[in-house]
């Protein structure tokens, strides 16, 4: 006999999953409205404030997961509005956007971040460092939002189905544009994360999100002892208990409290526009108000 | 409750920290569990496993009442009969088998005749289908996951026959599952290492499907994170928290 527990983790501090997905009738799948609702579910169970998610277009129903047409990627940004619309307590955005078409992701930039989107989405349609980037970045810094990019940790060949991306090629993206947030999507979300984290290291305006199905031990710590507790965001991603054994992971391996609060929500806190996470801030302390509010890292450990 | 899948000893590929039997206890006490059964990493990827097999029996020799070995015995090595034997009397509830590892096919009638001596002894026959994302495997690790059609082909081999398959996912537990008889499917128990828990509620809709009696509680320790099955029942739907899961002792072992 299992016995839940009642608690999900030790913590009472705020909770960001600064890479979540939701779906929508478009997709193809009649469970849809299951999937959304079981992310709501599980995120109540570990105790998550806000659910920061994108729709990936149609996710291969009518044009393929990484590289979706415009018109998906429209349809997937109404989606995701709406969602957003019905749940303003506990979801944010992030806009998708497909690179390949510059003059139509600028506008669902201009037209999702006008209507409160918080982050852009790239995908794995064109390479990290490619210069057909750098219009995407550029409207990221003019809307102060940071970008999260789909990654493949350590690139070793090309793999069907996406123009993938790893570490090395976003750091020289992140080194074009120092004065965006740039968030590498997933360590646990396949490959060698042992290869990101030098390859990153250099680059200060380069997040890490802890989410993925992958739960490696020694990964986490890896992660800490090369970037610190001040580069790193919690997140799940496609799986939830995941995410959640990564909570109760970090809590056992000696991290103090101002690093834990950190990773859960703080990093995320200073990374996205002031003012994204308003039940944060108001659960939280002054100081750390001051902290978001003056854009300071937070009080974490020199742990690298 | 017992983690069924856990190993000691370094891994080839990548750095694990800690692989120890000290450490292991541990673990089981912060985690709540009872004991383990243990098997001996590097041995999968030794020739011969026979030595690894010794150095198990004597790393758990001061643990032994948390911790349960479960040695690793190639079919198409000499004496493997000996070995099996060994097992029984080492008290081992279970032996390892790494069919992609060896290079031995889905009817390898070697495989056959080993599962069914472990059943004639009492024992399950534990199979791993993964060790490792295949996103993330080194260059050298070419062997491949274990296949349904290896594990159905085991669950056929005879009526004695118990199989603990580890590390697999939705779809190859669907596959196996519904690609056998009734009494078939009785002879093979799955660990949740590796099963997807919400959104997609793979954990939840395989329950509902197969029954939770067909699942056990495992971990990959020390590859993977022991907070993760653990992390996967608590998300469970309402209507499934608390659900039982079988027992390997008890439905595995006469």
């Amino acid at each position: 006999m299992i016995d839940p527990g009642d608690d999900a983790t030790t913590q009472s501090e705020p909770l960001i999953d600064a890479h979540a997905h939701f779906y929508h009738a478009a997709t193809g799948r009649a469970d849809w409205t299951d999937v959304n609702a079981a992310r709501f579910r599980a995120g109540e169970r570990i105790g998550i404030t806000y659910h920061v998610a994108s729709v990936l277009g149609s996710y291969g129903f009518s044009s393929p997961t990484y590289f979706p047409s415009p018109a998906d990627v429209t349809v997937g940004n109404d989606a995701m509005l709406d969602i957003c619309a019905r749940e303003p307590d506990r979801v944010r955005m992030f806009v998708t956007v497909n690179p390949n078409y510059t003059d139509h992701a600028l506008r669902e930039i201009a037209r999702c971040v006008s209507r409160g989107a918080i982050g852009i989405k790239l995908l794995a349609s064109r390479r990290a460092d490619d210069p057909l980037l750098d219009p995407i970045a550029e409207a990221a810094a003019q809307g102060s939002v940071p970008i999260l990019h789909h990654i493949w940790q350590h690139r070793r060949r090309e793999w069907p189905s996406q123009e993938i991306s790893d570490g090395a090629d976003l750091a020289r993206l992140a080194a074009r544009h120092p004065h965006v947030a740039f968030i590498l999507a997933h360590i646990g979300g396949g490959g060698d994360y042992m290869h990101t984290f030098p390859a990153i290291v250099d680059c200060p305006n380069v997040y890490p999100d802890l989410s993925g199905s992958g739960v490696d031990r020694g990964m986490l710590d890896a992660a800490l002892d090369a970037l610190g507790a001040s580069r790193l965001l919690w997140g799940c991603d496609l799986t939830m208990e995941t995410g959640l054994a990564k909570l109760r992971a970090l809590e056992v391996i000696g991290l103090s409290a101002d690093d834990l609060s950190a990773i859960r929500w703080r990093n995320a806190a200073r990374i996205f526009p002031n003012g994204s996470f308003p039940r944060c801030v108001a659960a939280t302390d002054s100081r750390t108000a001051h902290e978001i509010a003056s854009n300071q890292q937070p009080a974490t450990s020199n742990r690298r | 409750m017992i983690d069924v899948n856990t190993l000691i000893g370094p891994y080839p590929f990548r750095h694990v920290p800690h692989p120890d039997p000290e450490v292991l206890v541990r673990v089981l006490d912060r985690e709540g569990l009872d004991g383990a059964w243990v098997g001996h990493l590097p041995s999968a990827f030794h020739r011969d496993p026979s030595l690894g097999n010794r150095e198990l029996y004597g790393a758990l020799g001061r643990f032994v009442d948390r911790l349960r070995p479960v040695p690793t015995i190639r079919a198409d090595w000499p004496r493997w009969e000996s070995a099996v034997h060994d097992a029984r009397e080492a008290g081992a509830p279970a032996i390892r088998a790494y069919p992609p590892q060896w290079q031995l096919g889905p009817h390898d009638s070697s495989m056959r005749d080993l599962a069914i001596a472990a059943a004639e002894q009492g024992m399950a026959l534990l199979l791993t289908v993964r060790f490792e994302d295949l996103r993330q495997r080194h260059w050298m690790d070419s062997a491949g996951d274990l296949s349904a059609a290896a594990i159905r082909a085991l669950a056929r081999a005879g009526e004695g026959v118990r199989l603990i398959v580890t590390a697999a996912g939705r779809d190859m537990i669907e596959e196996v599952h519904w690609g056998l008889t009734p009494s078939e499917q009785r002879r093979v128990l799955w660990d949740i290492s590796w099963i997807w828990g919400p959104p997609e509620d793979h954990l939840a809709k395989l329950f509902r499907a197969i029954g939770p009696d067909r699942f056990v509680f495992g971990t990959q320790w020390p590859l993977r994170l022991t907070q993760n099955p653990r992390a996967n029942l608590d998300l469970l739907p309402d209507d499934l928290r608390g659900v039982a899961l079988a027992d390997p002792t008890a439905s595995l072992v006469r």
